[in-house]
């Protein structure tokens, strides 16, 4: 096979120079990122070695399509459970991340395999999924960081809104407003910058393994579009809900920390 | 003083956790007219009772009332149009004085934004003015106005010139006796003794989260 997409062990371990290059540089310059880089390098090659077997049974022609569809469901509660760790401030979250996730995947899934652009296998569900979850869950961690963010750094303008007799509907309007401004935008920017700036990942993965570029724009066009959707109702169900149970029923903003950023 | 004429009567109000208490099982009655000055040194929670009136704080234990009515059993958004409040540091809203004007009342057009304007000693002509770009005192009286627009029964005022200059601080203490001589209370928040004496109908003093002191000015401050 001439594709690139059979590099091997080798091949993967001549990749690694690169990772000593980083090593040097952080031990050089004193960052001290090497343990972190060590075992952030280790924890994915294992990660995704286990994920690897896993899938190559998974999407197995002879393995009912049921199991892929397990999979899909983990990845929805994974992924709340990575939102609700993130944003650790707002009640309930896991909950209102596994809606938007859920309802993501849902509406993705409706258009992916409902008006047959990608046919139902699991060499289909399970990538798109992956794509589709990751992305949105990425955004819903945004929104969720960044709402707590604006509205404890903006808490006195919240304040003077509700002082007036405003419900907290329209009193976090203006906050609410740009921190989904804030999650949608590197998406749309992406979606701008497509082809130009960067090839997207499912594109290079086609093109590395030998197919057709053209065959693989096309695929990476439809998931580009699946994901903006999805990051779109991901943002949307996030900060509705998450809003929502940072107000008490009687219009008062909840005691909140200082900072949600998460720089670790 | 019979419990239903009391601008706000605080009953065994505790706010906070056991371990954290803001107020401590506070009992005070503020007089249904007049400028009322809450004071005391910082951390004694002054802030925190008036909250207390407009419900953007609610107490861990114990009743708040509004001239009679526990404020617990009232919609909250018409409570704080009715106990309307000015905040410490001016907190304009993007656009101009008129769009803020009109976070506050949405039908306000510029005839009743000039009226609201001049209550506050502004000229009309700051209603197309960009509220961000507002000096300090401008701003202050911009809310004062802004808050003005609901038709507030009662004015909470949380040390609204501890930002201000001497000069902006004196037309903000006219505006406030004004509010009052015009019939509508005014329950000020300080730290100032001066500014105390200057203002206070009746002072409630406060310590540690407990009432301290109250009474009329005189019974409170004496002749110092």
């Amino acid at each position: 096979m001439d594709s690139a997409g059979d590099i091997g062990f080798i091949g993967l371990a001549a990749s690694l120079v690169l990772v000593v290059v980083a090593f040097a540089i952080s031990l050089r310059l004193r960052l001290r990122l090497e343990r972190d880089l060590v075992v952030s390098v280790g924890r994915g090659l294992v990660q995704l070695l286990i994920v690897g077997a896993a899938l190559a049974i998974i999407i197995d022609p002879d393995t009912p399509l049921v199991w892929s569809w397990v999979w899909v469901v983990g990845i929805v509660v994974f992924a709340a459970a990575t939102v609700k760790r993130r944003a650790p401030a707002v009640p309930g979250l896991f909950w209102i991340g596994l809606a938007a996730n859920g309802v993501t995947a849902i509406v993705g899934f409706a258009v992916a395999f409902g008006l047959g652009i990608f046919p139902v296998r699991g060499t289909t569900l399970v990538p798109v999924a992956g794509m589709l979850i990751g992305n949105s869950m990425k955004s819903a961690i945004v929104v969720a960081e960044r709402l707590v963010e604006a509205l404890s750094e903006q808490r006195a303008e919240v304040e003077a809104r509700l002082a007036l007799g405003q419900p907290w509907v329209v009193a976090s309007r203006p906050i609410l407003r740009g921190v989904m401004r804030t999650a949608l935008s590197p998406q749309i920017e992406n979606t701008k910058a497509l082809g130009i700036v960067f090839l997207p990942g499912a594109m290079t993965g086609l093109i590395l393994a030998g197919v057709d570029p053209l065959d693989a724009v096309l695929v990476q066009l439809a998931l580009m579009y699946l994901i903006l959707g999805g990051v779109a109702t991901t943002t949307a169900v996030t900060a509705l809900g998450a809003v929502r149970r940072l107000f008490t029923s009687d219009h008062r903003l909840v005691a909140l920390p200082r900072s949600q950023r998460d720089t670790g | 003083m019979p419990e239903g004429e009391s601008l706000f009567a605080f009953e065994s109000v505790s706010v906070g956790p056991p371990e954290a208490r803001r107020l401590h099982e506070l009992d005070a009655r503020l007089p249904p007219g007049g400028l009322t000055v809450v004071a005391g040194p910082s951390g004694s929670g002054k802030s925190t009772l008036l909250r207390l009136c407009n419900r953007l704080e609610v107490p861990s234990e114990g009743t708040v009332r509004h001239r009679g009515e526990d404020v617990a059993l009232r919609d909250p958004l018409k409570l704080r149009r009715e106990v309307a409040m000015v905040f410490q540091r001016p907190v304009t809203f993007a656009g101009t004085v008129l769009d803020n004007l009109r976070e506050a009342d949405r039908d306000c057009d510029e005839l009743r934004g000039a009226e609201l304007l001049e209550r506050v000693g502004l000229a009309a002509t700051f209603l197309a003015r960009d509220a961000n770009e507002l000096s300090g005192g401008e701003a202050q009286r911009a809310c004062l106005a802004r808050a003005l627009a609901t038709n507030p029964h009662v004015m909470l005022m949380d040390e609204p010139t501890s930002a201000l200059d001497a000069q902006a601080t004196d037309v903000l203490e006219r505006l406030a006796k004004q509010l009052v001589r015009d019939g509508t209370p005014v329950v000020w928040v300080s730290h100032s003794e001066e500014q105390m004496r200057r203002l206070a109908d009746c002072v409630l003093l406060l310590a540690a989260g407990r009432v301290d002191r109250e009474g009329s000015a005189q019974e409170v401050l004496g002749d110092g």
